[in-house]
């Protein structure tokens, strides 16, 4: 599975959501209404899933602002 | 000193102080809305005390545990009062309670692990207890948390609320409520939350302002609770050869009901058996556990002497977390 693709499946899960709805652009507060605490949970997910520590949820809107930053700590 | 005896539950009782405060109550000087703190926490009110303090809190739950049991409170050896907002440094709590409730023959000492402090006073407690000559212990969580909480920030201030909650507990040789525990601490990670902070200050220091109110970084805490309470339930349940299934409820600090779905769901536990007080009266630290479970005796959910399976997980400053696993 590709980074988006896991993050994808964590993002659905969390917050109850279609995968159509998801996509690479999608904005997290805007178009998912998520709350701090929503982020906090997909974060922590990300985290566990992928081994990596995200210092902070600031910068992170979109759904391809996480794979972006998921890829640079892998890399 | 006697050998080691069983210890079992014999009695609880609350106290919460008269005066609610709402979330719309709230907006009147904090920028806030009933829709964030709900959404957000669960919350919907909370109870605060105008001129009672920790130890009248204390007190009045101990009361009602012993007015349920009928016991002479001359054969209460020992009084542990768990609180991270006490009256004083010194007199502790316990002691004006153990004063109040004219337990002349208890020794008395309050315990500070903040919101998991009833969870490790049971512990102490129920250690002591088997051990003693005494037959009666009362463990009590109080807490004035309106003391202690920066009222103009509303990260914060939205979250707490007053209350106290007791359990009587008595050695005997027959019955043991308390079948496993699993508890911890890092203080390493306690910057996450802090709370009545006092510095070095005296005729040789520079002067320095301390800020004693309770500062909380949200993410680290729900980090910590999402990661630890998961993993400690699982290992208390295991140590006691049972399975998640086994248990019939999951009694956790009322900190956040979105914190409490979290963990649910982490178990894979349905929410139901999470019973939940959260909306009546936001966190109340110590407080927590002994209302919710007096609450759920009360209503009969858990009826005493009916074998029924329950953990207790108390999580938070200091960092301090841990579970119990008992048979009512």
């Amino acid at each position: 599975m590709s980074t988006f693709e896991t993050i994808q499946e964590i993002i659905v899960d969390q917050l109850d959501k279609e995968k159509e709805e998801v996509q690479l652009n999608t904005n997290f507060r805007e178009e998912l209404e998520a709350d701090s605490l929503d982020l906090f949970q997909i974060i922590n997910d990300i985290e566990d899933e992928f081994d990596i520590k995200i210092e902070t949820e600031e910068g992170l809107n979109t759904v391809q602002d996480i794979v972006k930053y998921v890829d640079e700590q892998l890399a | 000193m006697s050998n080691q005896a069983k210890v079992k539950i014999c009695s609880v009782g609350k106290y919460i102080p008269e005066k609610i405060l709402t979330n719309e109550d709230l907006t009147e000087w904090l920028d806030t809305s009933d829709e964030w703190i709900s959404s957000r926490t669960g919350i919907k009110q909370r109870h605060i005390s105008t001129t009672e303090n920790t130890s009248d809190l204390g007190t009045k739950a101990a009361e009602n545990a012993l007015a349920n049991s009928g016991v002479d409170v001359s054969e209460i050896g020992l009084i542990i009062v768990a609180t991270m907002s006490p009256d004083s440094q010194s007199p502790s709590v316990a002691c004006k309670v153990q004063a109040n409730i004219q337990a002349i023959n208890a020794i008395a000492f309050d315990l500070n692990a903040a919101c998991s402090g009833f969870v490790y006073a049971s512990s102490v407690a129920e250690k002591m207890l088997s051990v003693s000559s005494y037959r009666y212990a009362l463990v009590i969580g109080a807490e004035v948390m309106s003391k202690v909480v920066n009222w103009s920030d509303r990260s914060t201030a939205v979250l707490f609320g007053d209350g106290a909650g007791a359990m009587l507990l008595e050695r005997n040789d027959h019955t043991q409520s308390f079948i496993n525990e699993d508890i911890h601490a890092d203080g390493s990670r306690g910057s996450a939350l802090t709370s009545g902070e006092s510095s070095v200050q005296n005729p040789l220091t520079p002067e320095k302002e301390t800020d004693a109110h309770l500062k909380m970084s949200g993410r680290d805490i729900f980090d910590f609770v999402v990661r630890s309470v998961p993993k400690s339930i699982n290992d208390v349940v295991e140590k006691s050869q049972l399975q998640l299934e086994d248990v019939d409820y999951f009694l956790l600090h009322q900190a956040n009901a979105r914190l409490i779905k979290a963990v649910s769901k982490k178990l894979k536990q349905p929410l139901d058996k999470f019973p939940q007080n959260i909306q009546h009266y936001g966190n109340t630290s110590a407080a927590s556990i002994p209302i919710l479970l007096e609450e759920l005796i009360e209503n009969g959910d858990i009826q005493l002497g009916n074998n029924q399976t329950i953990v207790l997980t108390g999580f938070g400053g200091g960092l301090a977390w841990g579970s119990l696993l008992i048979k009512l």
